[in-house]
């Protein structure tokens, strides 16, 4: 059996999708540029996915640029937000520590070009408080940039609290929305966003397309990428119409059947926690109220993520870590490391991530191979003698 | 595939793993924080100086597990100052290569190996060189590379 649960870093693309993908390749193939027929019944379809990506946000299909994918989304959405932040001489930035890098390398960047940038520290719960943006606010703030859904833990942000904060103080809020679009309800209006950024494939869509959604008249966008004049001169380059026309047609149907979805995904991933946090020292990461309905992230003690990965993938489970070995580099995982789990802790994580394909006999699949894995590599390690012989002290 | 088929073989069936509680010398390198550690045991035999048994333990990924499992094989029943020569290298090599990013856990076995001499020398009051030094791969260390 293989059970793919890695859909927090990238899901299949669904039936519906590649369906409104085949006819864009040969009969819409047209350049929406152009002028005649056939560049015009591409520039409808474009059309078309801009007011299905408007009408779910809920906003007006001019606030809609597609873009490459969340990286560029972010990126342009703090460049923008820095653009004007500079003019009016206001240089400070405030976000978190457990933001995508996408996020967190555009802001170390821009701290080179004389901004200043708080991160919000993380709580146990992975969830920060409206109050710690408040008390992070001052009158040079020019952007607050705050996660939907952590896309290692899955913990779920006050966003609309958050966005009358910082309405109310007039400072632009955006928020990277890669792992909650079409997985939880969004509401650009009412949640008070002004900035979203957004992943096709992370909702069954394909690869290589993203939304920035950029509310009219509060933060004008800045080129990210200088050319053509595509996307209201804000985004040049030939339109990706079939990647664009899927990812439509995937986020309306993911928006379409999400309380379906989240409903069948809750419940798979509550019997993937309850069985696999039975393991002796090991650690939900994260509250496991407000998560996204697919997200599992436990740690184990003693153990090391890779090595636990490359075993369950020979049980043909597909999952992902946090472990240093997994990023290549020494450090485990800034957002276990954020939530306060020491290093030797951060390197024994697993993340399982479900989407609407998994199905309870797979769930049964994890539960039945992985506790045995974990003992397996345990009684290879020293580290997990040292915790039983107690020359070393259980952290979980 | 990320590791060659010899790398997949040796960690899924490592050879050698376990405690030796009558060791006649043992090293540890690395550190938990780091994410890698090696605990090496060596059983000799005083008349002949050979290896006469090896186990390990080891906390880290695919590879360092691997590479703990080629070295003890490798200086299984060879004489002590053999298994003292044993490089990285060799073992990276006996492994049919490991990723370059990877290629410190092999350091580290070679380490494992040198530090369970180092104690086998130091218990038995048996002089070495002064160049039979241990890099404990720490972070601190290992971050420079």
């Amino acid at each position: 059996m293989r059970v793919y649960a890695d859909n927090a870093a990238t899901t299949a693309v669904s039936d519906t999708a590649v369906a409104a993908m085949l006819p864009c390749f040969q009969e819409f193939y047209g350049n929406p540029s152009s002028l005649h027929t056939i560049g015009q019944r591409a520039a409808e379809k474009l059309s078309l996915a801009r007011q299905i990506f408007a009408r779910r946000l809920n906003c007006d299909p001019s606030e809609i640029t597609f873009t490459s994918g969340g990286s560029e989304a972010d990126n342009q959405a703090l460049r923008s937000a820095a653009a004007a932040g500079a003019k009016k001489g206001k240089k400070h930035i405030i976000s978190t520590e457990f933001e995508h890098h996408a996020i967190l390398h555009t802001l170390e960047q821009l701290e080179k070009e004389g901004f200043e940038i708080t991160l919000l520290k993380i709580p146990k719960s992975g969830v920060i408080s409206p109050e710690q943006v408040r008390q992070a606010l001052r009158p040079d703030t020019c952007l607050v940039s705050v996660m939907f859904a952590n896309n290692e833990i899955g913990t779920i942000q006050p966003i609309p609290e958050i966005g009358r904060l910082c309405r109310a103080s007039g400072v632009p809020f955006h928020t990277d929305a890669v792992q909650a679009a079409g997985h939880l309800p969004i509401d650009v209006k009412s949640m008070e966003i002004d900035m979203l950024s957004l992943s096709a494939h992370k909702f069954h869509g394909p690869k290589g397309v993203g939304v920035l959604y950029a509310r009219k008249g509060r933060v004008p966008l800045v080129n990210v990428i200088y050319g053509g004049a595509q996307e209201r001169g804000k985004r040049a380059g030939t339109e990706n119409i079939p990647g664009i026309v899927g990812s439509a047609a995937a986020f309306d149907e993911s928006c379409a059947n999400m309380e379906k979805n989240a409903a069948k995904m809750t419940a798979l991933r509550d019997k993937l926690i309850d069985g696999l946090t039975k393991v002796p020292h090991s650690i939900l990461n994260g509250e496991r109220e407000r998560r996204l309905p697919g997200n599992v992230n436990l740690c184990f003690e003693g153990i090391e993520g890779e090595s636990l990965l490359l075993l369950l993938d020979q049980k043909g489970v597909c999952a992902s870590s946090g472990s240093a070995c997994t990023s290549g580099s020494l450090d485990p995982s800034h957002v276990l490391l954020a939530l306060g789990l020491p290093h030797e802790v951060a390197h024994g994580s697993l993340r399982l991530s479900l989407c609407k394909y998994n199905t309870e006999e797979e769930i049964n699949h994890i539960l039945a191979v992985t506790p045995g894995i974990v003992e397996y590599l345990r009684n290879i390690s020293p580290v997990w003698d040292e915790l039983e012989h107690g020359q070393r002290k259980h952290i979980i | 595939m990320l590791y060659s088929e010899k790398v997949m073989d040796h960690f899924q069936n490592p050879r050698n793993v376990g405690k030796m509680d009558d060791a006649d010398g043992v090293g540890e390198v690395g550190n938990a924080k780091c994410g890698d550690i090696m605990r090496m045991y060596i059983k000799v035999d005083k008349d002949t100086q050979t290896i006469r048994d090896v186990k390990f333990n080891t906390f880290g990924c695919g590879s360092a597990i691997a590479t703990s499992s080629m070295a003890t094989e490798m200086i299984k029943g060879k004489p002590v100052k053999d298994a003292l020569a044993l490089s990285n290298k060799a073992v990276v090599e006996a492994l049919d290569g490991l990723p370059a990013y990877k290629l410190h856990c092999s350091v580290l076995a070679e380490q494992a190996v040198k530090a369970a001499v180092k104690d086998y020398y130091d218990k038995n009051g048996i002089p070495y060189g002064k160049d039979l030094t241990i890099c404990n791969q720490d972070c601190e260390h290992c971050a420079g590379e």
